[in-house]
């Protein structure tokens, strides 16, 4: 799908990062940028500093070095609510709901940057904020429907298999509306079916609502398939970033997903 | 009656955000509303009103305040006595330097002072969490009530270091306060504002606000990451709750007892509102009033029914009991079933729902 798709401007650039926890350096010179509209994968061996590179992203993890340029701005560090208010949205690779409630109140939670009434209102529950939190509860409907979760509305998350839950955290992220979804292993743990519906999610939100989103994932057969771009890395280290043929001939890939070492 | 949702289609979202989506839910409240500020009033003694109904009604109170802090917002406090000795004495000190105010303001200025001490309180809860949030609220609680004590500015320097509540009256001639006040006109009052803050804090709690606090709960870093700022909502659960304790302390001082002194909110009191919460259900304002109705019930329940099989247990053994009974009813609820006493409620509920047919 790579090559009948164009896309806009750069959305996120990464230049130069470096991030390490005492000895271990998990990102070392890390460079790649993220245009808008494109499916971006991120892949690599486990350990080789993935799931660090979104941390960074989205201000949960601090580079020692490196800056990053998002819509323009340049910097080297945000706080993650900071990077939640410039529209950037994620799941988790260990899913991150909240336990004790329910599907729609899970999904709920990623309109709140959305939802403006004041205390006061909300104790009240009446007028403006009943009109408020009902406009809110039909995004988050739509939502539902879209992902299919209609029958585990009002599920406590704790109780919900690990497929369903990745799909009620998918939901949280979009019913924030972000401009950039990240998605660590969406798809870790699915079986086939799951997959494929988690697939014709990701392409859907991409396709219809035009997110740029930033995927990892290990299956490479659904990797090349969704993705437009890939950066791989492996130690911390950029072994390459192309599009998905010239990243499976690369030799340096080839080598690091066989375990050759050099 | 059937306990049944068939037929009660939501044809709206609104519909469905009511806090009793199934009819038979509502009716039951309203009727117990009707027996709380109609029945009760006509059926019930004196003592009855005074001894059992308003310190339910106060506990009830100081539990909410205290379960939006800990249940919803997951913020764990020993600190609710000494939240509720600043709402008594801050009533005090506001209805004697001002007599002319009106008593509804005062408790609704108490509340808010609380919440300002509560505000104050609560910053450290940025930086510390579970175990140590708990023992820094517990250090707030031995200020707070030292300080009621060292200082005769709160007490109006008297000498015994007590407070008691000046008569006062609301709409007209009812006296509210002081020894003229009827148990009845006191339970009323007591009532309606009891019943009305719940249906506020019902309000919040599936609320914006409510999920906020929830979102922090179960996972407070996942809710940074969605956007939550940790601080500010933090401090509004520690402010709302302790509006919510402050009016119970000042309710306790003015209305059920009369006169206080500091050592009716120590630390002893912040474990008792504690404990109503985990057997009434953490995260549950329902729950709130179920530990209340229990913390209160059960001493009369183990002085009594010993008597009636013709048993007698010294008052001493009594004590021990009660002590024991609770430490046994905690321990099962944190381990068994967290949520409770309501959460046992919801339980029966479902399978009513369903019954007679089992699935
Ligand atoms: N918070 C942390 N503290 C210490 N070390 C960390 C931390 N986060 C990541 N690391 C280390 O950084 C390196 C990269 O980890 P990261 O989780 O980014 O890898 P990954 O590519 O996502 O791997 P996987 O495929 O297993 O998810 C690892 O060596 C890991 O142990
Ligand atoms: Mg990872």
């Amino acid at each position: 799908m790579s090559t009948q798709r164009t896309f806009g401007e750069i959305l996120l650039k990464v230049e130069d990062v470096h991030l390490s926890f005492g000895g271990v350096k998990a990102l070392t010179n890390v460079n790649f940028d993220i245009r808008k509209g494109e499916i971006r994968a991120i892949i690599g061996p486990n350990g080789a500093g993935k799931s660090s590179m979104l941390n960074v992203i989205n201000g949960f993890y601090h580079p020692q070095q490196g800056a990053i340029t998002y819509k323009g701005v340049t910097r080297s560090q945000m706080k993650p609510h900071e990077a939640a208010r410039q529209g950037i949205a994620r799941t988790f690779q260990n899913i991150a709901l909240f336990k004790g409630m329910s599907t729609l109140d899970n999904i709920m939670t990623g309109r709140l940057l959305h939802m403006k009434s004041g205390l006061l209102s909300q104790a009240l529950y009446w007028g403006k904020y009943l009109r408020e939190e009902v406009a809110h509860r039909e995004k988050v409907e739509e939502i539902i429907d879209f992902l299919e979760i209609q029958a585990i509305r009002k599920t406590p998350v704790g109780r919900l298999p690990y497929g369903l839950q990745k799909r009620v955290e998918l939901g949280r992220a979009l019913a924030a509306e972000p401009e950039l979804l990240l998605l660590d292993e969406p798809m870790a743990g699915m079986n086939v079916e799951e997959k494929e519906d988690m697939s014709r999610f990701i392409i859907e939100t991409n396709d219809q609502l035009g997110t740029t989103i930033a995927l990892i994932e290990h299956d490479m057969g659904v990797v090349m398939d969704l993705s437009d771009r890939l950066v791989v890395l492996d130690y911390g280290r950029q072994l390459a970033d192309g599009e998905p043929d010239e990243v499976r001939n690369n030799q340096a890939v080839i080598d690091a997903y066989l375990g050759v070492t050099e | 009656m059937f306990y049944r949702e068939a037929g009660q289609f939501k044809t709206s979202y609104q519909a469905d955000q009511a806090i009793f989506p199934i009819r038979q839910d509502l009716y039951a409240y309203i009727a117990f509303l009707a027996v709380a500020f109609i029945g009760v009033p006509l059926l019930a003694s004196d003592y009855f009103l005074s001894t059992l109904m308003l310190p339910f009604l106060v506990l009830a109170l100081a539990a909410i305040g205290l379960n939006i802090l800990t249940g919803y917002a997951g913020q764990l406090s020993l600190g609710t006595g000494g939240f509720m000795a600043t709402g008594a004495f801050a009533a005090y000190k506001l209805s004697t330097a001002f007599p002319d105010m009106h008593l509804i303001i005062v408790f609704l200025l108490s509340g808010l002072i609380t919440a300002g001490v509560g505000i104050f309180f609560g910053i450290p809860s940025l930086r510390i969490k579970g175990f140590y949030l708990a023992v820094a609220t517990l250090a707030s609680q031995f200020f707070l009530i030292w300080m009621f004590n060292k200082f005769g500015w709160f007490t109006n320097y008297s000498a015994s270091g007590v407070i008691s509540a000046p008569p006062r009256t609301v709409f007209g001639d009812f006296y509210i306060t002081g020894p003229q006040a009827a148990p009845v006109t006191k339970y009323l009052f007591c009532l309606s504002f009891v019943v009305l803050l719940a249906l506020l804090a019902k309000n919040l709690t599936r609320s914006n606000i409510g999920r906020k606090w929830m979102a922090i709960r179960d996972m407070d870093i996942a809710a940074e990451i969605i956007g939550i700022p940790m601080l500010k909502t933090k401090l509004i659960a520690f402010a709302v709750s302790s509006f919510y304790c402050g009016i119970a302390g000042a309710f306790w001082a003015f209305l059920y007892t009369g006169s206080v002194e500091p050592l009716a909110f120590d630390v002893n009191r912040s474990f008792q509102v504690l404990f109503m919460i985990i057997i009434g259900g953490l995260g549950s304002i329902m729950g709130s009033f179920l530990g209340a109705a229990f913390m209160v019930l059960l001493p009369i329940f183990l002085t009594n029914a010993p008597h009636m099989v013709g048993v007698e247990i010294s008052v001493s053994t009594l004590s021990h009991l009660e002590a024991m009974v609770f430490g046994v009813l905690i321990i099962f609820f944190l381990i068994v079933e967290p949520h409770g006493l309501a959460r046992l409620w919801q339980i029966f509920k479902e399978k009513m729902r369903l019954w007679p047919f089992p699935h």
